[in-house]
């Protein structure tokens, strides 16, 4: 399927709320979903039998910083099936004082499972209902989002130690 | 040597610190570990066509307690130091460490907040080989370095304690 028919098939199943906007570039569409919405455009993508995105080749997340709303998630899709590819981004916005969530989309593709732990911990993104919700990467005792924009590239001492401190100081 | 004359040569008299400094670079064991891209070029050295075996060490052993030298090839980040420090821990005495590649010896092109800015800031480095990656020759060189190093070690008299350093130092 070429790509404008899959937008309107999607702009044809879900109004303007849900469907954001459209984008193209050389040749390939993306469309921004409403957060809130992801599961729900994400289960139709994969179950629909022309569109049929059995598989979710990969899953990040982008700092905006300092836009608003001022993360994105992006969502890159393949059908095995019908040797089609397309896009699906989400913004999130991030509420003074909460961290940015969205439902994780584990259950219907469940290879997100670890993209989205690296998501998480790189951007500080919550996946709602997310299986199991640790670190991937980073060492586990630290706090920070390295892939944010406000994070210092070399890190601090304090947030990014060598070691791990050990209780009790020293 | 007269005495070895007059045995007809059968014997060789040398200092006991001489002969354990030989037997100990002689036949070094190294630890078979890698830490990034530096490793390929430490397992070209292995094998056949650098054939680390020349100089007494083509026995890699995946086990810290039977190595001698810790060859630390390649990056180390933050999250594989505690491992790195506890295999060193691990190996007996006397052991050393070659710094193999700029990410050992320095951070290399990582100066980011997951790269330890050098082995070094943690274990006691008996030889640098800068190169990113150093070549097979340049490791042969260093290794070569270290046997010399060994060789010049008052392995009885004031035998050397390897130990981690504090953070930072
Ligand atoms: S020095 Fe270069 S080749 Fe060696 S680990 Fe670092 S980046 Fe890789």
């Amino acid at each position: 399927m070429k790509q404008e028919e899959i937008v309107k098939k999607l702009s044809g199943v879900f109004g303007p709320d849900v469907i954001q906007s459209t984008t193209e570039f050389r040749g390939e569409a993306a469309v921004t979903v409403a957060a809130d919405r992801i599961l729900e455009v994400c289960r139709f993508l994969k179950d629909d039998p022309d569109l049929s995105f059995a598989f979710l080749s990969f899953v990040g997340g982008v700092d905006w910083y300092p836009q608003v709303p001022r993360f994105e998630m992006v969502y890159q899709l393949y059908s095995v099936k019908h040797r089609h590819r397309f896009r699906v981004k989400a913004r999130i916005d991030e509420k003074p004082g909460a961290d940015p969530v969205i439902d994780s989309i584990t259950e219907i593709w469940p290879t997100a499972n670890w993209h989205e732990r690296e998501t998480a911990e790189m951007f500080g993104i919550v996946f709602r209902n997310h299986p199991d919700p640790r670190k991937l990467l980073l060492p586990d005792n630290w706090k920070v989002h390295p892939l944010r924009k406000d994070f210092p590239v070399i890190g601090t001492e304090e947030d990014t130690p060598d070691l791990p401190k050990r209780a009790g100081g020293s | 040597m007269a005495i070895e004359r007059h045995l007809n040569d059968t014997v060789h008299v040398t200092n006991l610190e001489w002969f354990v400094n030989w037997s100990r670079k002689s036949s070094m064991w190294p630890l078979g570990f890698g830490l990034a891209c530096c490793a390929l070029e430490m397992i070209a050295t292995f094998v056949s066509r650098y054939d680390l075996s020349r100089f007494g060490m083509e026995v890699a052993r995946p086990s810290p307690r039977h190595a001698d030298l810790m060859i630390v090839s390649g990056t180390a980040s933050k999250k594989m130091l505690p491992a790195v420090l506890r295999i060193y821990e691990q190996m007996a005495d006397p052991k050393w460490v070659i710094a193999m590649g700029a990410c050992a010896c320095s951070g290399g092109i990582y100066k980011n907040y997951a790269v330890v800015q050098g082995i070094d800031r943690y274990l006691p480095v008996d030889v640098y080989i800068p190169g990113c990656p150093p070549r097979p020759e340049a490791l042969l060189d260093g290794i070569l370095q270290l046997h010399a190093k060994v060789m010049k070690e008052q392995s009885i008299k004031n035998p050397r304690v390897p130990r981690i350093k504090a953070a930072g130092q």
